[in-house]
């Protein structure tokens, strides 16, 4: 069995062309991490540029209203960039310098993990370079524009379905064609090894935080954590440290779109089954010929037809649990989020937030439960006004 | 029992590529036999896949069109089926890892064995991946066709010491498509491969001219074309027979002129 395996799921399905580069990456990772020089420049960065750490915030009205489970919620949307894709990126980024690279390329559905990789690009002095679908480009016009501001290059992906899933192949292709002086900054818990373990590595800081601030709050651990999941990076690092303490629940929020029972929706861990695609053996949306599905969501962040092998493995081995959030129920949480706790929060976090509000109430009161609120929701405001009919000009 | 080797039987190979369903599944079996009454020796024929992630816009667009008109894995084993009516000439399939996968390697190269498909490239299954699939290919007498890129450098050898049915060498870094240069230096990697093997060698991507087919077939075995002959039939649609028959004339004839 090759390396990078969680249980079944994983591996390192990719052409011959990258082999060397991943085996060279997956050397240079091992070194680094234990290396205290890239430590100590990384929490730097993490705390004096990125904001670490992040606020554990007790949402008291949030709680009161529910009448539950005490709730938390992980404060990733007040990083720098508005979301937890900047731990990762920093981490890579920074690695990618020590490698020798002098180039950066990234793929991006929202574009929360594009402008954090621009961001990084920019700070660390390299060239940047980000794959963003048509379809995406369009929903999300200033985030463009934020990535071109930060001196990156944004590439308008037109094949596939333009969205999430043929940024990812178009960025793959790109760095089949350039791999000696770039490197593939991957923004989720995907793809082939080691990137599934190093993504989930720089975004466990989540959780390696949250635990201890929630022993700290509270005195004890929490019931459960919840995160949203498309690829899976903020939940992964939201689950990481708390995966030994088995009596700590951990729930996936993923896009049902406009229904599991409808084609519109992105959700692979109540829909998909096996397969191998974009360098993994994981759940997919995909036909019986094995041909990957279009997926649907609201949330450009969440349109993805795979989730992480990690997260497969944690689901089948019945250590996580896994559950669909529809359009209709994430705006609505996106809306109630904003007039309870004054918080606007990612299209993307409101999929957590709106399971929190079904399973809190449910719960004991001397029980809480902490929600990883991923990002902030600037970016959402304007789609999320369409979606109800409000007609704005951004 | 693979019938490569007849390929390369005859001296350097020229091996075309076409991507099924392409304008359509009959037009795929017409434009084979013709491919081979012109001098190919061995033919690839593409299962479309939607994410064909090792393929430039060229291929990338012809499996789009390929599965939009509705064709499938089990229609691909159709074209197979149609062209072993009439032609013995060496067949091997490229595809991508899900499709097989989601068949079941089992019953996919049962079937590959009945019809006489006698092997398989799979862009996204590397050297340390192919463990399963390559055990069940092999008890159905399937090669699998293994791929050296210019990156692989120590890897030639662990990879041509367990390869089967030929070599396929990439010539570039990056997607197929139609190139103006190669600068990958093949015949190191061939020498290379030839300390462990002698297992016949062919090298594609980005070769369309009878100049770079005859370059590459004296550096190695034989010279492949995907692109260039997918753009033809992307032209000529439903009437490519005569260019494509023209073309790989002159390829065959270029590829010849190595030897």
């Amino acid at each position: 069995m090759s390396k990078g395996r969680y249980g079944e799921f994983g591996g390192q399905y990719i052409s011959e062309t990258l082999m060397n580069e991943l085996i060279h990456l997956e050397e240079q990772y091992e070194y680094y991490k234990k290396d205290p020089q890239f430590k100590q420049e990384l929490k730097k960065l993490l705390n004096e540029y990125a904001g670490r750490p992040s606020l554990l915030y007790y949402a008291e009205k949030m709680t009161k209203d529910l009448g539950g489970a005490k709730i938390y919620l992980k404060r990733e949307d007040l990083n720098h960039t508005g979301s937890h894709k900047i731990n990762n990126v920093l981490g890579q980024v920074l690695l990618a310098k020590k490698m020798g690279k002098t180039r950066v390329i990234a793929e991006t559905g929202a574009g929360q993990h594009g402008v954090a990789t621009a961001t990084a690009a920019a700070l660390l002095g390299m060239e940047c370079e980000v794959f963003m679908g048509k379809e995406d480009t369009d929903r999300q016009a200033l985030n463009v524009y934020r990535m071109e501001l930060l001196g990156a290059k944004v590439h308008a992906v037109t094949s596939g379905t333009q969205t999430l899933k043929d940024a990812v192949n178009e960025t793959m292709r790109e760095w089949t064609n350039r791999v000696s002086d770039t490197h593939y900054v991957l923004g989720s818990v995907m793809g082939p090894h080691p990137f599934p373990m190093i993504v989930r590595d720089f975004q466990s800081v989540i959780s390696q935080e949250a635990r201890a601030q929630i022993l700290s709050a509270e005195g004890k651990l929490p019931a459960a954590v919840l995160a949203c999941v498309g690829g899976g990076s903020n939940a992964m690092g939201m689950f990481y440290n708390f995966i030994r303490d088995e009596s700590v629940r951990l729930i996936g929020c993923e896009a049902a779109g406009k229904g599991i029972d409808t084609d519109q929706h992105a959700a692979t861990m109540a829909k998909g089954t096996l397969g191998v695609f974009h360098g993994m053996k994981s759940y997919f949306c995909q036909d019986e010929y094995g041909q990957i599905a279009s997926v649907y969501s609201i949330s450009a962040g969440l349109d993805y037809p795979g989730i992480g092998p990690e997260h497969a493995y944690l689901r089948d081995s019945g250590r996580a649990e896994y559950v669909p959030v529809t359009d209709d129920e994430a705006v609505e949480s996106f809306e109630y989020l904003a007039r309870t706790e004054g918080i606007i929060c990612a299209i993307e976090s409101a999929h957590a937030i709106a399971h929190a509000r079904k399973i809190a109430p449910l719960m004991g009161k001397d029980e809480s439960m902490i929600i990883c609120l991923s990002g902030r929701g600037d970016k959402d405001v304007a789609a999320i006004a369409r979606y109800k009919g409000v007609d704005i000009h951004e | 029992m693979s019938k490569i080797k007849n390929a390369f039987a005859g001296g350097k190979a020229f091996i075309a590529f076409l991507t099924a369903g392409d304008p359509s599944a009959e037009k795929t079996a017409d434009y084979i036999l013709a491919m081979e009454e012109a001098g190919a020796d061995l033919i690839e024929i593409g299962i479309p896949f939607s994410d064909p992630t090792a393929e430039g816009p060229v291929i990338q667009e012809a499996n789009i069109r390929a599965l939009s008109r509705g064709m499938t894995t089990d229609g691909v084993f159709g074209i197979v089926e149609e062209v072993r009516r009439k032609s013995q000439i060496p067949l091997v399939f490229l595809t991508y890892l899900n499709p097989v996968f989601h068949y079941g390697y089992e019953a996919f190269f049962e079937k590959c064995e009945e019809l006489g498909v006698d092997g398989i490239i799979i862009p996204d299954l590397p050297y340390e991946e192919k463990g399963d699939l390559a055990e069940i290919a092999k008890t159905h007498g399937v090669d699998v066709i293994s791929m050296i890129a210019p990156t692989s450098r120590q890897r030639i050898q662990m990879i041509a010491k367990e390869a089967k049915g030929f070599l396929y060498i990439v010539s570039s870094m990056g997607v197929t498509g139609v190139r103006n240069n190669i600068e990958t230096d093949i015949p190191a990697i061939v020498s290379s491969i030839r300390e462990v093997t002698d297992i016949p060698a062919a090298v594609g991507f980005g070769i369309s001219t009878p100049d770079q087919a005859e370059t590459m077939a004296a550096a190695s075995d034989g010279a492949i074309v995907g692109s260039a002959i997918v753009k033809l039939i992307e032209k000529h649609k439903d009437h490519a027979e005569e260019a494509l028959r023209e073309y790989v004339k002159t390829m065959k004839a270029a590829v010849k002129s190595a030897e």
